[in-house]
């Protein structure tokens, strides 16, 4: 069976946000791992962004993000009939990796700027009732739709 | 870890000097944040279960964004939606009847994301690097498992975006 319908997609995803909170203590949430990786890169680092983070703290966001590329890998090779097509074929070119590349310090800048990405503005913020993060979410999309309509013809 | 903290003093150590030498350790080394084996493990099981759903539900495909932002398939809108809507229920469960983690022993409390106009600016780049790259920051992980080694460019440049971030955060506005 491939893809899993969207109801038990979606069931599953949502799952994820209780399952966090009892089995850690932690608020679900992805982006966070960045600046885990950056505080841990530079320890000492000028910027307080990361030298004032508690890397101890944040280690789990670390072991999530690894069991996140693990499951990736577990579903990509032994539930998976087919070969997933993650990204178009367009993409594996110098063009194609730039654009990765810009795309890719978009979502870190925008993310931890934003205080969150998907998983903890969009489905842990808004779950939990919480203002900003809808905002944010709408905010995604406007970026999102923007670039699709607008810059589309340039892009894609 | 703990064991090396707490090593008794050895026997022809006087009571002196064993104060001595924990005022010395209390006053240099700062409070140490204590890693939860629980938690870690289970950030990674919960991770690997999180990865196996992102990748089966096809929310890792580029082409699946790239419609939802075209408005071409209502399955990510649907996935997100009811994603929202299952964990909404369960925190109102969790509240209501106070659960405790059992990894803290504490009570399940939602820390609320601040307001600031990071919120919008930072929101809709974040949007637009999701619309071109296909993935938000959980499928680049899913990704690079997965065997799409070309994601590994989209994840170093989400952490030059972070380095950057911390660069320039004070000069942002807030």
């Amino acid at each position: 069976m491939q893809p899993w319908p969207w109801w038990i997609s979606g069931i599953l995803v949502g799952f994820t946000v209780p399952l966090m909170y009892v089995a850690t203590g932690n608020g679900f949430g992805i982006s966070t791992s960045f600046q885990q990786i950056g505080a841990m890169s530079s320890p000492r680092s000028r910027l307080a962004y990361f030298r004032n983070f508690d890397r101890r703290k944040g280690l789990w966001t670390l072991m999530f993000a690894m069991g996140i590329a693990l499951g990736g890998f577990i579903a990509a090779n032994f539930l998976t009939a087919e070969p997933i097509e993650f990204l178009p074929a367009s993409y594996l070119s110098i063009g194609g990796a730039a654009r990765l590349f810009i795309g890719g310090i978009l979502i870190g800048f925008g993310a931890r700027y934003a205080g969150g990405c998907t998983s903890g503005h969009a489905i842990n913020g808004i779950a939990n009732l919480n203002l900003p993060s809808l905002l944010a979410t709408i905010f995604f999309f406007v970026g999102g739709l923007a670039v699709t309509w607008l810059l589309g013809f340039l892009i894609f | 870890m703990s064991s090396t903290l707490e090593r008794p003093p050895e026997k022809h150590q006087s009571a002196m000097a064993v104060a001595r030498s924990e005022k010395v350790t209390a006053t240099t080394k700062k409070p140490i944040t204590p890693i939860s084996k629980t938690t870690l493990l289970f950030s990674l099981l919960i991770g690997v279960y999180f990865g196996v759903v992102l990748t089966k539900s096809e929310v890792v495909r580029w082409q699946r964004v790239h419609d939802m932002f075209l408005f071409q398939e209502a399955h990510m809108y649907l996935i997100i939606g009811l994603g929202i809507g299952v964990a909404m229920v369960s925190m109102w469960l969790l509240k209501r009847f106070q659960v405790h983690s059992f990894a803290t022993g504490q009570r399940i409390e939602y820390k609320p994301k601040p307001w600031h106009s990071g919120v919008v600016i930072g929101g809709t780049l974040f949007g637009a690097g999701w619309a071109i790259t296909g993935a938000c920051p959980g499928p680049i992980y899913a990704q690079i498992g997965g065997g799409a080694w070309l994601s590994l460019v989209t994840l170093a440049g989400a952490l030059v975006g972070t380095f950057l971030f911390a660069e320039l955060k004070g000069k942002l506005p807030q």
